[in-house]
């Protein structure tokens, strides 16, 4: 493994990331593809950062770049290609100055995206999806940005920007056409708020600053991990492993280094709140990765930050600097002679698969994001081959409140299965949409409440992957053993049309799809045509049949969650809500297989859809 | 450790040692798990999950799944058989394979596992891709839309002949083979026909030139026996005969 210097490489690759640096003037391609290797030394396992690197400055990968990194990094010229292609932030054509991605989850399209879509092309006399023809600006889609609770949003050459009301939108347009550099836009627009409206243990906490750490002074290792043991923490992403068997398999490999890994990839659609923790609790984030990088022996760290969350970048790189001086992070931590960690921010590129832990792992090695064949788990054979323990970020944060205050402490909130508290991202159909954290073991109806969603229909718990809950289940609990959740709370009120959501899950996961197993990679595409034909007012009885039997396909036979999981919402809706799809089909009766006038549209939609 | 373990494959009892997959120890017992993307001789992938069994009531692709002691698993069941017709379903409506003018029909695996799995057609719709043809190379046709993205030729280029020719780029449904040059052309690619890579596709996807039927249709190796019975040979690397 490269040596690491992780605060030279941040305080260099900041002069290609910081909006502050963006700046309008044309920027010299082979200096700047020069530079970018540079700043991760030619490692050739940074390749994926170094591409970021370069789109972030040049606004794409110009052609000069496969052939340069080719090269010097000594990698096939089709393992560049791979990357480009895999990756959607990362792009071929220069598309404009200003690139405009509109966040669009089911969520953003119910706060009106199209409508702010459409006000942005009027106004910059632009087309969606087609660069102007002058290459000053370009209007895209992409999957959720983060902001359910603030929407609709957008990322404007990568950097967030909430709450797209028509004034913005106009103040916008002015800052585009009057070519100001990203740098000198007013800093308000970039604003992210938090919203937090629930506070328990985790949010109401002020950030550690070494606290949890002095207790590796005062308590043995073991009696910590017995803390962690006792506590019954399980993973906050979404799976739920023990947390505290998880460090222990790793802490007993024989192999010398380990690798502490933060999963802050947070992409499934409607989730935010690991955005709000890398906001407020970013110290208490870190001290949770250096607590676990002590006890199971690692000197290795990352962060694995998604894309989405770039302005985010600068503040991490900034408290991890601040650390260092604190004697928290890098060498001999707190002044302790073997205790040396530090930490590599690595960012993703737009990539859902990449919040799965083994294709994250493939994503921080520089390559193209599909998840691992498992056994071996990350736990024994991680990063480069060595045990790593990969974590959510709230599961970190929640480790060093185990550690500081005691593993019973924890316990004591939440149920047998599933201690302590949750964070929710609520968005969608109700009053306050933002945090909030509750004790395990609520019902759904209990977050409604307090959010005022009580009139909804249906919430989708869970992300897109997760559970569609009718409002006749909404005593169900939140909790692992009944409706679980890696923190997404997307509300539909009455007037919502439950197929609207369906069919933009489905052009979700056909985006998202890797494309390494057969029944992922063309059952979410075969099912999201048939949910357009059926939009279309072209499906008959048997495509339900049809949908089924792909939901069941992939289901059980994909290689990971993703497909496993793709058609979940699907079947709840199939279940509980039929007259969405039945009201839209074109006959009650079977027909024919095959009609022109359908396979005309299906042809048509398919086109428009590439 | 001398004392052999074991799992059972349709209630026979069948050895394996540590470190064996189900398909591997399937293998050794002359039992038949169909596949499409696994041939012994390289690194199992997982990717195509036709080889999906169920072990200990969970699915998993034998391929990839280590044996565990006492294991049971279920090769043989309705079940299985429909849910791998449907995954042989999805390749042919993936791709554009048209068998009765293809050169390797009768020595096509997909074409095989189609017979022996009784797929006579699917009520799915057809994907129709148009993905580029590769025929610059002069002794080699590289046609992507009959390519099951196996990843057999990655592994073998990469792995036996050490050219790493090809790779898999793109993601989801846009996802296909690529050719390792600066044009992106076979042409300008380190490929030759003896090449490993040139012997393992199991489908028509990476041909020779001008050497079209050198066995007549009606004697090819899938022509009279199912690919169950031919057992795990493929039709350019091993005689005709069964094992």
């Amino acid at each position: 493994m490269v040596a690491i210097m992780p605060e030279q490489t941040q305080a260099k690759a900041l002069a290609f990331l910081s909006r502050t640096n963006q700046k309008n003037t044309q920027a010299d391609i082979s200096k700047t593809i020069q530079e970018a290797m540079a700043v991760y030394a030619l490692d050739a396992s940074c390749c994926l950062q170094i591409l970021i690197l370069i789109q972030q400055r040049l606004g794409y990968i110009p052609p000069e770049a496969n052939r340069i990194l080719t090269q010097s990094l000594m990698l096939p010229e089709s393992h560049i290609k791979g990357l480009i292609s895999f990756y959607v932030f990362l792009k071929y054509q220069p598309l404009g100055k200003f690139r405009l991605f509109l966040g669009d989850n089911i969520t953003d399209r119910m706060l009106g995206n199209q409508d702010v879509a459409t006000k942005l092309c009027q106004q910059l006399k632009v087309s969606e999806r087609t660069p102007r023809s002058d290459g000053r600006v370009f209007i895209g889609f992409s999957s959720c940005t983060g902001l359910g609770d603030q929407g609709p949003s957008m990322l404007i050459n990568g950097f967030a920007i909430s709450r797209l009301t028509d004034e913005r939108i106009a103040q916008i347009v002015a800052l585009i056409e009057q070519d100001v550099a990203l740098a000198n836009w007013p800093e308000a627009l970039f604003s992210i708020d938090t919203n937090i409206h629930q506070a328990d243990h985790i949010l109401s906490a002020q950030p550690f600053t070494g606290q949890a750490l002095a207790q590796l002074s005062k308590q043995p290792a073991e009696e910590i991990m017995q803390e962690l043991q006792s506590s019954k923490l399980r993973g906050r992403g979404g799976a739920g492993f023990n947390t505290y068997r998880k460090w222990a398999i790793c802490q007993q490999t024989t192999n010398k280094q380990r690798v502490v890994v933060c999963n802050a990839d947070e992409g499934e659609p409607g989730t935010f709140k690991d955005r709000v923790l890398l906001q407020d609790h970013t110290d208490t984030l870190i001290e949770g990765m250096t607590l676990c990088a002590r006890l199971i022996n690692a000197n290795h760290g990352f962060i694995y930050l998604r894309a989405e969350y770039l302005f985010l970048y600068q503040p991490l790189v900034e408290t991890l600097a601040r650390r260092r001086q604190q004697k928290l992070l890098g060498h001999n931590i707190l002044g302790i002679e073997d205790f040396h960690f530090d930490i590599d921010i690595h960012l993703g590129a737009g990539a859902y698969v990449c919040g799965e832990e083994s294709a994250l792992i493939e994503s921080l090695e520089g390559k193209r994001g599909i998840p691992r064949i498992r056994p071996p788990y990350p736990v024994t054979s991680g990063y480069q081959g060595l045990p790593t323990v990969v974590n959510n970020v709230e599961t970190y944060i929640a480790a060093s409140h185990i550690v500081l205050n005691g593993g019973d402490w924890f316990a004591e909130q939440g149920v047998a299965n599933s201690a302590g508290t949750k964070l929710h991202s609520v968005s969608g159909d109700c009053k306050q949409p933002g945090i909030y954290e509750l004790a395990f073991g609520n019902s759904i109806r209990d977050l409604l409440t307090h959010c005022g969603g009580e009139a909804a229909q249906a919430v989708q718990v869970g992300g897109a992957s997760g559970t569609l809950v009718p409002a006749k289940d909404f005593d169900r609990a939140l909790e692992f053993d009944d409706v679980p959740t890696g923190g997404s709370f997307m509300v539909f009120s009455k007037q919502r049309d439950i197929f609207d959501v369906i069919k933009n899950f489905a052009e979700f996961f056909r985006h998202e799809s890797c494309g390494f197993c057969t029944p992922c990679r063309v059952g979410t595409s075969l099912s999201n045509d048939i949910l357009g034909k059926i939009a279309h007012g072209q499906g008959t009885p048997h495509d339900i049949e049809r949908l089924s039997r792909i939901n069941d396909l992939s289901s059980s036979m994909s290689q990971c969650g993703l497909g496993q999981s793709a058609h979940n919402a699907l079947n709840d809706a199939l279940r509980h809500f039929p007259d969405c799809f039945n009201k839209r089909l074109q006959t009650k009766k079977h027909a024919l297989a095959l009609d022109f006038e359908q396979e005309i549209v299906r042809i048509t939609l398919n086109e428009e859809s590439h | 450790m001398t004392n052999k373990q074991q799992i059972t494959i349709d209630g026979q009892v069948v050895e394996f040692e540590q470190g064996q997959t189900v398909m591997d120890a399937a293998i050794a017992a002359n039992i038949y798990i169909p596949h499409l993307c696994h041939n012994p001789k390289f690194k199992p992938q997982g990717s195509c999950r036709l080889c999906t069994v169920n072990v200990n009531g969970r699915h998993a692709a034998s391929c990839v799944t280590p044996c565990e002691a006492n294991a049971i698993v279920e090769n043989h069941t309705e079940e299985l058989k429909a849910k791998r017709k449907g995954i042989i379903e999805l390749l042919f409506l993936e791709g554009n394979h048209f068998c009765p003018s293809c050169e390797r029909s009768g020595n096509c695996q997909l074409q095989a596992q189609a017979y022996q799995l009784e797929m006579t057609g699917t009520d799915l719709s057809y994907q129709y891709p148009s993905r580029q043809l590769d025929a610059s190379h002069a002794e080699v046709i590289l046609d992507r839309d009959r390519c099951i993205l196996c990843e057999l030729c990655v592994r073998a280029s990469r792995d036996v002949d050490g050219k790493n020719v090809f790779a898999i780029a793109g993601r989801g449904n846009q996802a296909q083979l690529v050719v390792n040059s600066d044009s992106g052309l076979l042409k300008d690619s380190k490929l030759t026909t003896d090449d490993c890579a040139m012997k393992v596709c199991p489908v028509g996807a990476l041909l020779i030139k001008k050497k079209g039927f050198d066995t007549p249709i009606g004697e090819r190796l899938y022509d009279n026996q199912l690919i169950s019975e031919v057992g795990h040979h493929h039709p350019y690397e091993t005689s005709k005969k069964t094992p």
